[in-house]
C-alpha cells in the first residue's frame, strides 16, 4: 500500500510568540518552525502500515524555508521518499487553503493507495490541511483516526470520540485520514542515522509556480491572550512554593 | 430562509454540550443580524430532541437510517445538497472530531471560507465578527466573517452550555432527504467501548494531573507518589497519553474525560483549549509551569512559575510531613 504523508510546518509554541506593532499580526520573520506534531504521528502510522504490508511511503511538504531536516529525518526512520514542494508564496503565513491546494496539485502525479495527515495542526484557522485535500482530490475523508487496518481494498479506521470511545469505520481506498494520535509513539531516531541520511538520501523536488490562495480568513487582530489574569501567582523557591501549597490545601480543607 | 444555523451534534442519540455552546453563539449572531436561527438536526428518529433546541427560532429535521450514527460523507452529502437550495449566511459546526470533518468539504463546495476554532462572536455596525482561539491557546485571532456565506467551527470555553439551552418553543420542520445515500465510501460499522477496571478519573475528588513537562516516564513515579500523598488519582494531558506514559483511561481534555473535581493540581501542563475543555470546571485549580505565559494561568485559581520536578518530591515531602 503506497502512502503518502502530508506534513506542514507550525510556529514552535516552546518560543514566545509576538504582535508585530505594524500589522497587528504575529511576528513571524523569527519564529522558529517545527513539524505539526500530528503529522509526525501520521508519519509513525505510515511507517507502522508499512511495516506491516509493505508499499512505499512518500513524505511531502512546503518550502517553508528550513525543512531538510526533518525530511532526512523521516527518511532515517524509513520514509521512502521526501518531496518538497517549492514555489511562491509559501513564508507568507498559515494559509491551509494554499497549502492544501499546493498538496493537491502535487498529489495529481503521485501514485498512492491512501493520505495521512494530522487530524488538525496548532495554527488551523481557515481549516484543516486532510479535509481541504480530499475535497479537493474528491476523495473520503474521515479526521481524528487512531488507528489504520487495510482489509480487502478498504480500510478500517478507529475514530476517536470524546470519553475514550472510538466507532470503527470502513472507508474505500483511496481515502484521506487525519491522524489524531498513532497506535505507538512516533520512533525515535538517533542523530547519527539522520546525519547518514544527510549523506546517502536525496530529498527531490517539485516546482510548482505560484499557488494562489483562496477562500481567504479576514484576521483583523491578533493578542496574546492575558494568560496570568486569572491565577493568584505564589512567589518564591520550590521550597516555599510546597510550603504555601500545603497551607492552602489546608485552609480549604482538601487535606488534614 | 436559513440564515444563522447551528449543524446540531450528537452522540448515541444524544445532543451533545457543543451544541448549546453553538447555539449560544448562534443566537447571539443572529439577534445582531437581525435574522433567524435554525438549528440543523440530522439522525435517524431524532426529531424528539427537537424540544431541547429551544434557543433556535426553528429546528430542521432530517431523518434516515444512514444518518444514526455520523458519517462524514453522508453527513456531508445532506448539508451540501440542503445549504445549496437555501445559502446560510453562517454556518456552525463543532470544533470536534465530526463538526472538522464536515467543515472543510461542506465549505468548499458552498465556496465558503472556515473560520476554525472560533470562542465568541459579535455583531459591531451590523457587521459579524470571530474570535478565535489557536496556538495552543496562546494567540487570539479576530476578524469579520466573510460574506456572503462562512462556515464557522466552534470549541467551548467562550460560552457555558446553559447560555444556549432555551425555553421557548421552536417551529419544528421535518425535511425529506434532499441527497441520495447510497455507494457511500464511507461506513460506520460498531462503537468501541472505552476501556474499563482502571481508576475513574471522573469520580475522583483529587487529581494530579501531568502534562509534556514531567519531560519522561520514569517521573510519574514521583507524582504517584504525590497523588498518594493527597489521597488522589494521577491523570494527563494529550501528550503523556500519546507517549503512553499513562493509560488512555486517564486522559482529560476534549478526547478524554471531563473532571469536575475539588483540587486539579497541573503539573507542567501549557492549557491548550483541548486541555481546558475537561478541567475547567474543577472547584480549585492550582498549576505549575516553567513558562510564565502558558495559558493555563488563564484558567487557574493559582499557579506558581516553579520547575515542576523540582517541587513535586519537595510538595510530596510537605503532605507527608503535615
Amino acid at each position: 500500500m503506497d502512502i503518502v504523508v502530508l506534513m506542514k510546518f507550525v510556529p514552535d509554541l516552546v518560543e514566545d510568540l509576538e504582535i508585530d506593532g505594524s500589522t497587528g499580526l504575529l511576528e513571524r520573520s523569527f519564529l522558529r518552525l517545527i513539524p505539526n506534531e500530528l503529522d509526525e504521528h501520521a508519519l509513525e502510522e505510515a511507517l507502522l502500515l508499512k511495516d506491516r504490508c509493505g508499499g512505499v511511503v512518500s513524505v511531502l511538504t512546503l518550502d517553508f524555508g528550513d525543512v531538510d531536516e526533518a525530511l532526512f529525518t523521516a527518511l532515517a526512520k524509513g520514509a521512502d521518499r521526501a518531496i518538497k514542494l517549492t514555489g511562491e508564496g509559501f513564508d507568507q503565513g498559515p494559509s491551509n487553503q494554499r497549502i492544501a491546494g499546493a498538496f493537491s496539485r502535487a498529489l495529481g502525479d503521485l501514485r498512492f493507495d491512501l493520505i495521512l495527515t494530522g487530524t488538525q495542526a496548532v495554527d488551523d484557522l481557515d481549516g484543516f490541511v486532510g479535509g481541504l485535500v480530499a475535497d479537493r482530490l474528491e476523495l473520503p475523508y474521515v479526521g481524528y483516526v487512531t488507528k489504520v487496518t487495510p482489509a480487502d481494498g478498504e480500510l478500517i479506521v478507529h475514530k476517536e470520540y470524546p470519553g475514550g470511545l472510538n466507532a470503527e469505520i470502513e472507508v474505500t481506498r483511496p481515502a484521506v485520514l487525519g491522524i489524531q494520535a498513532a497506535e505507538k509513539p512516533p520512533r525515535y531516531v538517533v542523530t547519527s542515522k539522520v546525519m547518514e541520511a544527510m549523506k546517502t538520501r536525496k530529498i527531490e523536488e517539485i516546482a510548482l509556480g505560484e499557488v494562489a490562495t483562496e477562500l481567504e480568513v479576514p484576521v483583523a487582530a491578533m493578542a496574546l491572550p492575558e494568560s496570568g489574569s486569572h491565577a493568584q501567582m505564589i512567589e518564591g523557591d520550590a521550597q516555599q512554593v510546597a510550603e504555601k501549597i500545603v497551607t492552602l490545601l489546608r485552609e480549604r480543607g482538601i487535606v488534614a | 430562509m436559513v440564515n444563522v444555523c447551528v449543524v446540531v451534534e450528537t452522540l448515541r442519540g444524544g445532543i451533545t454540550d457543543i451544541t448549546f455552546v453553538m447555539l449560544a453563539g448562534g443566537r447571539r449572531l443572529a439577534e445582531g443580524l437581525q435574522t433567524k436561527l435554525t438549528a440543523l438536526l440530522l439522525g435517524h428518529h431524532v426529531q424528539k430532541l427537537a424540544g431541547e433546541l429551544g434557543a433556535a427560532d426553528r429546528v430542521v429535521c432530517i431523518e434516515h437510517d444512514r444518518l444514526a450514527e455520523f458519517n462524514p460523507e453522508a453527513y456531508l452529502r445532506v448539508t451540501t445538497a440542503l445549504f445549496e437550495q437555501h445559502k446560510p449566511r453562517i454556518v456552525l459546526l463543532g470544533h470536534t472530531a465530526t463538526g472538522t470533518d464536515l467543515a472543510c468539504g461542506l465549505a468548499r463546495r458552498l465556496q465558503a471560507p472556515i473560520v476554525a476554532g472560533c470562542r465568541t462572536f459579535s455583531v459591531d455596525d451590523g457587521t459579524a465578527q470571530y474570535s478565535a482561539l489557536i496556538c495552543g491557546g496562546k494567540l487570539i485571532a479576530t476578524g469579520p466573517l466573510p460574506e456572503p456565506t462562512c462556515v464557522a467551527t466552534m470549541m467551548s470555553g467562550g460560552y457555558k452550555a446553559d447560555e444556549g439551552r432555551g425555553t421557548r418553543t421552536p417551529a419544528i420542520e421535518t425535511l425529506t432527504l434532499p441527497a441520495g445515500l447510497d455507494r457511500l465510501r464511507v461506513n460506520f460499522k460498531r462503537y468501541i467501548e472505552p476501556p474499563t477496571g482502571d481508576v475513574d478519573i471522573a469520580k475522583e475528588a483529587i487529581l494530579v494531573s501531568v502534562g509534556r513537562g514531567i519531560q519522561n516516564k520514569d517521573n510519574i513515579a514521583l507524582v504517584e507518589e504525590l497523588a498518594k500523598a493527597l489521597g488522589g488519582a494521577v491523570s494527563g494531558s494529550r501528550p503523556v497519553i500519546d507517549q503512553e506514559w499513562l493509560p488512555t483511561t486517564r486522559l482529560v481534555g476534549k478526547s478524554g474525560k471531563q473532571v469536575k473535581p475539588k483540587l486539579y493540581l497541573a503539573l507542567g501542563i501549557s492549557g491548550a483549549p483541548e486541555h481546558a475543555e475537561g478541567m475547567r470546571d474543577a472547584e480549585l485549580i492550582v498549576a505549575i509551569n516553567r513558562d510564565p505565559k502558558a495559558p493555563i494561568y488563564g484558567l487557574a485559581h493559582y499557579g506558581a512559575v516553579v520547575d515542576v520536578l523540582e517541587l513535586v518530591p519537595k510538595l510530596t515531602t510537605a503532605l507527608q510531613r503535615a
